[in-house]
C-alpha cells in the first residue's frame, strides 16, 4: 500500500515546553488508524500538525512523499480534513453550515446532494433550514462531520467526535465512518472511547509528548 | 466679531466647570481625576501651540507649509489609531495609508469641486476633522476585530480546517469590525441638528454666518465624513485582519 503521510523527527515546542518529542510514523493509504493516549499527551497537537492548522517546530511531514509546507494550505486542508470534538455551528441555520463546503469551493448549493448526506446521518431534509440553536449536541457533531465529508477529502482525521455522543448517536457515525473507509477513506481517529479502543484494528499511543509503540 | 471673545479670566473662570468632573470623579471615586488633570493640561498647551502655529501657517500661505500640515496631521492620527490597534502587527503602516487615502481622496474632491479652496486657512481643519474621524474610525475597527477574533477563534478554526481561504474565514468578522468603524458616523447623522449642532456650524452660526448657509457646509461635511470613515474603515480592516494570520494561513495564536 502507498503511504499517505510520513513524518519524521518532529518536534513541537510552545516557548520552551517540548509537547511533541521526535515523533517517526509512517500511515498507510486507506487505513483506519486509531491514535490513544492520556490527556494532555499531544494527540490533538500531532492531529492539527497533520491538518496543517499548526506547524511543526521542526521534523517533515510528507503528504504522498512531498512535505506539507509545499501544499496550499486552502487546497491541502481539502484533502486533509479535520474535525473537532466540540465543533460551532456557523451563521444561523443548518443550510449556512452545510453550504460552507460549496462556498468555499466556490460551488452552486446542491441541496439534493445535502439531502442525500443527511439521510446517512440519520437527519431528514426539514433539518436544513433549523435554527442551529434548535438542534442537539448529537445532531450538531453529526452536521459538523457532514461539512467534513459532503466533498470527500482524502483523509478525515477525527478528534474526539463521539465524545458526550449516547450510543445510538455514537452508532450512527460509526456507520458511516466504516463506509466512507471502505471507499477508500483514510481514517485517523483520536479517542478516549473504551468501545472503540477495543475494537480498533491500528492503534498508536501517545505518551508525555513521546510515540509509544509503531 | 467681538461676541467672540474669550479673555484669559473668563477662562479662568470656566476652569471651575472642570472642577465639577473632578469632584465627582473624586466622590464616586471612579479614579479619573488623573486622567482629568492631564488631558486639560495636555489640551491646553496643544491648542496654544496649535494656535500660535496656526497663526503662523495661516499668514505664511505657503503650499508646501500647508502640505507640511496635512502630512503632520496624518501621522498623528495614523500613529493615534494604530495604538488602538496594539497587537495587530504593521498597524501603524496600514492605519497610515487608510488615513491617508481617505483624507486625500475627500480633501481633494472638496478642492476640485470648489467646496473648500487651497489655502491654509480652509485645508489645515478640513484636514484635521477628516483625518480624526477617520482615526476613531480605525480605532474602533481594531478594537472590535482584536475583540471578535478571540470570541469567534474556533469559528475561524474550523471554516480554516474546511479549507476556507482566510477571507472566506474572516468575512463575518471583517463586515462587523466595518460596521463598527462606520457605526458612529451612521448614527451621529440620524441626529443631525435634532440634538446636537456640530461643531463646524455652530462655529459658522457663531461668527454671525446664515444658519441656512451654516447647514449647507454641515451637510457637504457630512458627505464628507461618511465618504473618509468608510474608506479609513474599509482599507484598515482589509488590511488588518490578514495580521491574524501566517504565511501558512494558519490563525496566529497570541
Ligand atoms: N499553544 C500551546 N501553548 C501551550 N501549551 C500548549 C499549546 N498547545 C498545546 N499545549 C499543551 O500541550 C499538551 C498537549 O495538548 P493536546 O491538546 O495535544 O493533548 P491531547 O493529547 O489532545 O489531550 P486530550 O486527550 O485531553 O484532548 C497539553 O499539555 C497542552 O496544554
Ligand atoms: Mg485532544
Amino acid at each position: 500500500m502507498e503511504k499517505i503521510f510520513e513524518v519524521r523527527n518532529l518536534f513541537y515546542q510552545v516557548g520552551e515546553t517540548k509537547i511533541l518529542k521526535d515523533i517517526n510514523l509512517e500511515i498507510e493509504q486507506g487505513k483506519y488508524l486509531t491514535v490513544v493516549g492520556p490527556s494532555g499527551s499531544g494527540k490533538s497537537t500531532f492531529m492539527r500538525i497533520l491538518a496543517s492548522m499548526i506547524s511543526a517546530t521542526t521534523g517533515e511531514v510528507l503528504f504522498h512523499g512531498k512535505d506539507i509546507a509545499t501544499f496550499e494550505p486552502t487546497k491541502y486542508r481539502q484533502k486533509v480534513s479535520y474535525a473537532f470534538q466540540q465543533p460551532t455551528l456557523f451563521g444561523k441555520t443548518v443550510r449556512d453550515n452545510l453550504a460552507f463546503p460549496f462556498e468555499v469551493r466556490k460551488q452552486e448549493f446542491d441541496e439534493s446532494k445535502v439531502i442525500k448526506y443527511l439521510e446517512m446521518v440519520n437527519l431528514n431534509q426539514t433539518y436544513i433550514d433549523k435554527s442551529v440553536n434548535d438542534v442537539s449536541g448529537g445532531e450538531k457533531q453529526r452536521i459538523a462531520l457532514l461539512r467534513n465529508l459532503l466533498f470527500q477529502p482524502e483523509v478525515l482525521i477525527t478528534d474526539e467526535v463521539t465524545a458526550g455522543l449516547d450510543t445510538e448517536n455514537k452508532a450512527i457515525v460509526h456507520k458511516m465512518l466504516n463506509e466512507f473507509n471502505q471507499r477508500g477513506l483514510t481514517i485517523l481517529r483520536v479517542t478516549h472511547d473504551e468501545t472503540e479502543i477495543a475494537n480498533a484494528t491500528d492503534k498508536i499511543t501517545i505518551k508525555d509528548g513521546v510515540l509509544q509503540n509503531v | 466679531m467681538s461676541n467672540l471673545t474669550v479673555s484669559n479670566s473668563t477662562l479662568a473662570l470656566g476652569f471651575s466647570l472642570v472642577l465639577v468632573a473632578l469632584v465627582i470623579g473624586y466622590v464616586e471615586k471612579l479614579r479619573i481625576d488623573k486622567d482629568i488633570i492631564i488631558g486639560v493640561i495636555r489640551a491646553i498647551v496643544q491648542l496654544s501651540i496649535v494656535g500660535y502655529v496656526l497663526k503662523f501657517v495661516i499668514k505664511a500661505n505657503d503650499n508646501w507649509l500647508t502640505l507640511a500640515c496635512f502630512v503632520i496631521i496624518v501621522l498623528n492620527a495614523s500613529w493615534n489609531a494604530a495604538k488602538r490597534g496594539n497587537g495587530i502587527p504593521k498597524a501603524f503602516q496600514s492605519s497610515l495609508l487608510a488615513i491617508f487615502v481617505g483624507t486625500t481622496i475627500t480633501l481633494t474632491t472638496l478642492v476640485l469641486t470648489g467646496s473648500i479652496k487651497f489655502v491654509p486657512a480652509q485645508i489645515v481643519p478640513v484636514t484635521g476633522m477628516i483625518a480624526s474621524n477617520i482615526m476613531v474610525a480605525i480605532g474602533l475597527c481594531y478594537r472590535n476585530m482584536k475583540q471578535t477574533y478571540t470570541d469567534r477563534h474556533q469559528q475561524v478554526l474550523e471554516k480554516l480546517a474546511l479549507g476556507a481561504d482566510i477571507k472566506l474565514a474572516s468575512l463575518d468578522i471583517l463586515r462587523d469590525s466595518i460596521k463598527s468603524g462606520m457605526q458612529p458616523t451612521i448614527d451621529s447623522i440620524k441626529t443631525l441638528g435634532l440634538v446636537s449642532l456640530p461643531g463646524m456650524m455652530s462655529g459658522l452660526i457663531f461668527a454671525g454666518v446664515d444658519p441656512v448657509k451654516a447647514i449647507k457646509y454641515q451637510i457637504m461635511v457630512t458627505f464628507m465624513l461618511l465618504a473618509s470613515t468608510s474608506i479609513g474603515s474599509i482599507i484598515s480592516c482589509y488590511l488588518g485582519y490578514k495580521q491574524f494570520f501566517n504565511d501558512r494561513k494558519q490563525l496566529r495564536d497570541e
